[in-house]
């Protein structure tokens, strides 16, 4: 797999134009980066400018129309719907700034829901360990709607780590949260990354945020505006 | 990645049982399955119920039926019954009596009378009972014994036309008897009701002292079988390979027209009912099921999201959704066996038939109704999931290509039309049925499209609580179509129950009302009927319309002579060996309906022509404009079938198989038959009639309309109950359709008290909704279900079914009034919510 400064997500001439009434649009176009492993990365730009979309193709969730991403050594595009999936369930873990926990579920079950797809031997054990982690240990048999913002999203949070994931998305993940509990949901979500050496991506209109990340990618109406600029060079 | 394998197989492993096995439970607890688990329940327990009570029924009317041939099976030969029929019926265990049937002068004061003499065995009957009493026109009662030995019991018209009482000697041949009881009724009377000679009833040991059977001597000779339902069938089996020319097998079904006629209605009642409660339990099985995939494109968006391919996630849902069929399935069998137990033994007392053992037949329809339902209804939403792009977990809109189901639920329909037929065995019903839903599910889905269409541009004209209600309905035209026609569905239903329970099934007991003719009179001279209405005239009696009958002998058809062996159903070589009763008439009778060609008018008086009851016509395979030649006192006279006739048999009003235009017979000898009513005192009056005109002979019916009313009754009965599900299931397709958007409304109500609306408006709002969709709904219902009450009144039940509009508007105000009391309360807990909760919980 290469060395640890080995690009592990890159993006090739990526592009996404879609077909609307009022013609084509084109919502990504021409996206050169690569992020090396345990590198954490902040996608910003204003709302609009293409940010939710890139998470997607990078994610393996959208298709790209144009250009390759390359996850872990291998072209998503190449993979197909089963193997992105496969890729997902290994690989990638998520957090979305509207938790998307199933409302049905527990908030232990929602965590659990990963490992057992998986098929990870103690599902239950797992869990509970990780929300007594993030901080809800008490609070395993809570549905989401008995839970606090906060608390929701600590819980996706430990969902996200739960398969432990070489690969981390977060669509502004203190965008439904008041301030200062945005502070400690991003402490959180960086401690968890820095002990797992998890390769972040993060999604952004808040640069304050984007301060905590290793490397920032601004985008402006599909374009990057910095395609080469990298704050830091680390090795994780 | 050489790891990339394995997780593969894992996720296959843990999705197909496990996995699905804890969504179905955490599902369950969430409540996202109790409507659907509710209607399923509602549909496999009433389709069992109706079932394991069809089954039972069936099998006790056939029970009741079986007294008809007196046994379960009957042998019937003109040659002594052979030694091996009997042993192999020892051999199998089965009960046996056995009867000589012949005719012969009975004598009595030097005066002679042709008689019917029946010699029976001990057992004899093994169904039913005789029924006997002490002097003619007395009190009867039933008895289990047979006449001893050199004594006969008789019809009471053989003591009047030879003018003897009880315990005087009638001779027979070379014996003489002594007469100990008049024979009142017996339950294997059958036979040709117009040229049967009274009965007498003696012992079978007594016959060879008569020597009244000679070599030559036309007899009938019968074997009498009773037993459980396997060991008849076996002995069947054994005697269909056996059976020589001259001998017939009777069964149950091959029992009296009229009652035969009565328990196909009776099944067809039944089947009915089960045919309506399971389409039904689907359409709510199936609204709700769209309503459970709809609350689960986020949890498909998630699984993907976490690496669940297409395969693992429709293998999760329908692993799920099998889980669920089967559990609930369970509950329906177990429930439905329940309730049909408490039934019967409810009805027990009142059916005064002990119905055998449920079977297991219904357990295997119960599990494949429950199954099937379920994975055709719910999975075609369900499988939509799969194409819920991941991607929805980061744009909500997203939703995915629906499932095209039309072909599923189409499958789903033919394969429960396979089914219900299975066990109903009526396939014009359970075709008519069908057909008929489905039409009613397009024309619904048509015509809600068109009305909300046109409701739209009403809004700009009312209040607005109604433009509230009126756009929530033009909003969502996919949804509110789908909701009108569930609503439809369960309207249409509940009328069309109302429809078949008020007037179909009281159409058929008026079929038979308490004043139906019970007695026939038969052997009217012409020079007498003018006499005979006179004296009923007089005795307070409507006056009797008599029919006149020639008697003939059918000889060919279209110029080939006719011959027993050109048949091999027992029914047809039975009828084209019988004396045939030709009548003539200037119009036909009011209950019987031209099915093919047309009746005749004056310019066809005196033509061959003839008209002939539509079943003999295909017993006989005589078709349309066929010729018929009949042999008439002597000579051979040539007919054309004019027309074809339905008759209804258990009417019991005067009915010929074959009637002609005036001016055909009057020159041949006839004579005269009518029925009439007579209660219990006019009956002592039939004494003077029979004296007055010794040559007529009066046959009292009373006895197996008796037989007739009391099967209607029970199944009425059974009928009602069974019909309780359908309302259940009606009722769940009510429920499900208001749950169908209650999410959605939620949120936007929520939204609504947010942005300062009042509880009042919005309730206004909703009324003003549930009222225009009940209106919908129950406008094309009402017409839906007329339309459907009139096709299975004229087609399937054979009942003059009149159209009443007022009644039409009435109950499409019924309709109203149930959708919009229902939505209004089903829905109220939008208004109750607090706004906070319904924001949170988003759509």
């Amino acid at each position: 797999m290469g060395s640890q400064q080995s690009a592990f997500v890159q993006a090739i001439q990526l592009g996404k134009r879609v077909t609307t009434s009022e013609g084509p649009l084109t919502i990504l176009d021409d996206i050169n980066f690569s992020i090396p492993t345990g590198t954490s990365v902040a996608v910003l730009g204003a709302s609009g400018s293409g940010k939710t979309t890139l998470l997607g193709l990078l994610a393996g969730l959208d298709v790209p129309t144009a250009g390759q991403v390359i996850i872990a050594g291998q072209d998503l595009g190449a993979l197909g719907e089963d193997g992105r999936a496969l890729l997902r369930a290994e690989t990638i873990g998520f957090v979305f700034q509207n938790f998307q926990l199933l409302t049905g579920l527990t908030a232990l079950e929602n965590v659990m829901l990963p490992l057992e797809l998986g098929g990870a031997a103690n599902p239950r054990g797992l869990a509970s360990d990780l929300l007594d982690r993030v901080g809800l240990g008490d609070r395993l048999t809570h549905y989401p709607n008995q839970l606090s913002g906060g608390e929701q999203q600590r819980c996706a949070i430990a969902r996200a780590f739960a398969a432990q994931p070489q690969l981390l998305f977060a669509d502004e993940p203190t965008g439904n949260l008041d301030q200062q509990t945005g502070k400690r949901i991003i402490d959180l979500l960086f401690a968890l990354n820095r002990e797992q050496g998890t390769t972040l991506i993060m999604a952004t209109h808040d640069e304050s945020l984007a301060e905590h990340c290793d490397r920032r990618l601004h985008l402006d109406g599909g374009r990057l505006v910095n395609p080469g600029e990298v704050i830091s060079d680390v090795g994780c | 990645m050489a790891n990339a394998d394995p997780p593969i197989i894992r996720i296959q492993s843990q999705t197909s049982l496990a996995f699905s096995w804890r969504m179905l439970w955490r599902d369950w607890r969430g409540g996202e399955l109790r409507i659907l688990a509710i209607a399923l329940i509602i549909a496999v327990t009433s389709v069992t119920a109706v079932s394991f009570f069809i089954d039972r029924v069936e099998r006790g009317l056939n029970q009741q039926a079986a007294e008809l041939i007196a046994a379960d099976l009957v042998i019937s030969s003109s040659r002594q019954i052979k030694r091996d029929y009997i042993q192999a019926a020892e051999q199998r265990g089965l009960t046996q009596a056995q009867t000589t049937q012949f005719r012969s002068v009975a004598v009595a004061h030097d005066r002679p009378q042709l008689a019917e003499v029946k010699a029976v065995t001990d057992h004899y009957p093994i169904r039913g009972a005789l029924r006997i009493a002490d002097a003619p026109y007395g009190e009867d009662r039933a008895t289990q014994t047979i006449p001893a030995r050199g004594e006969v019991w008789v019809e009471p018209r053989l003591l009047q036309t030879l003018q003897l009482n009880v315990g005087d000697t009638l001779q027979l041949g070379a014996m003489p008897f002594r007469i100990s009881q008049v024979l009142v009724y017996e339950p294997d009377r059958g036979g040709d009701m117009f040229s049967v000679a009274p009965r007498v009833l003696m012992h079978a040991d007594d016959v060879a002292a008569t020597r009244l059977i000679t070599t030559g001597a036309l007899v009938n000779h019968r074997l009498l079988l009773g037993g459980p339902a396997n060991a008849i069938n076996d002995y069947r089996r054994y005697l269909r390979q056996q059976l020589q020319p001259g001998e017939r097998l009777l069964s149950v079904k091959e029992g009296r027209p009229e009652l035969r006629a009565a328990l196909e209605r009776a099944q067809r009642f039944l089947g009915l009912a089960a045919l309506i409660s399971v389409l039904l339990a689907g359409v709510a099985v199936a609204t709700a099921a769209r309503r459970f995939a709809q609350r689960h494109l986020d949890t498909s968006a998630m699984l993907r999201c976490l690496g669940a391919t297409q395969r693992n996630i429709i293998r999760m849902f329908s692993l799920e959704m099998l889980w669920l069929a089967l559990l609930a399935s369970s509950v329906g069998c177990v429930l439905g066996l329940l309730t049909q137990l408490g039934i019967t033994r409810i009805l027990d007392q009142l059916l005064l038939i002990s119905l055998p053992a449920p079977s297991l037949r219904p357990l295997i329809l119960g599990y494949a109704t429950g199954v099937i339902l379920l994975l055709g209804f719910a999975l075609p939403p369900l499988l939509a999931l799969k194409n819920v792009p991941p991607l929805r977990v980061l744009r909500r809109d997203q939703t995915g290509a629906p499932v095209r189901a039309g072909l599923v639920y189409l499958g789903v329909l033919l394969s429960m039309g396979v089914l219900l037929y299975w066990q109903i065995g009526e396939l014009r019903l359970v075709s008519y049925v069908m057909l008929g839903m489905l039409v009613t599910v397009l024309l619904l889905a048509l015509g809600a499209y068109g009305l909300i269409k046109l409701m739209n541009r009403l809004r700009q004209r009312v209040g607005v609580a109604w433009r509230f209600g009126l756009a929530n309905i033009a909003r969502r035209p996919g949804s509110s179509v789908i909701q009108i026609v569930a609503f439809g569905l369960g309207i249409m239903v509940l009328l069309l129950l109302s429809t078949v329970r008020n007037d179909l099934l009281n159409d058929w007991r008026r079929s038979l009302p308490p004043d139906a003719p019970n007695h026939f009179l038969i052997n009217v001279q012409p020079d007498q009927v003018t006499e005979i209405q006179k004296f009923f005239d007089q005795q307070g009696v409507s006056k009797p319309q008599l029919y006149p009958m020639v008697r003939a002998r059918l000889m060919q058809i279209n110029d080939r002579t006719v011959s027993t062996d050109d048949y091999e159903s027992d029914r047809a070589r039975h009828m084209v060996t019988r004396e045939f009763n030709l009548s003539w008439a200037a119009t036909p009778q009011v209950d019987n309906t031209i099915v093919a060609g047309k009746w005749w008018d004056k310019t066809d008086y005196g033509q061959g022509l003839l008209s002939l009851e539509a079943k003999l016509a295909d017993t006989l395979r005589i078709k349309l404009n066929d010729t018929v030649s009949f042999d008439i006192n002597g000579t051979l006279r040539q007919f054309r079938i004019s027309n074809l006739r339905e008759v209804d048999w258990d009417t019991f009003n005067i009915n010929f198989f074959t009637v002609v235009p005036p001016g055909v017979l009057e020159q041949d000898p006839a004579s005269w038959v009518t029925s009439l009513y007579l209660d219990a005192a006019q009956k002592r009056q039939l004494s003077d009639l029979v004296k007055r005109f010794p040559n007529v002979t009066v046959i009292d019916v009373a006895a197996i309309m008796d037989r007739v009313r009391s099967i209607m009754d029970r199944v009425v009965l059974a009928v009602e109950f069974i019909f309780l599900f359908t309302l259940l299931a009606g009722l769940a397709v009510l429920y499900a359709a208001i749950q169908a958007n209650q999410d959605e409304r939620r949120f936007e109500s929520a939204v609504l008290r947010t942005l300062g609306a009042r509880r009042p408006v919005l309730l206004r709002g909703l009324i003003a909704e549930f009222i225009t969709l009940g209106a919908l709904a129950g406008l094309l219902a009402g017409l839906a279900a007329t339309a459907l009450a009139w096709v299975l009144a004229a087609q399937i039940f054979h009942f003059p079914y009149q159209f009443n509009p007022m009644i039409g508007i009435a109950r499409i105000g019924v309709g109203v009034a149930i959708v919009g009391l229902a939505g209004v309360l089903g829905t109220r807990t939008v208004l109750t919510q607090p706004p906070v909760v319904s924001l949170r919980q988003g759509v």
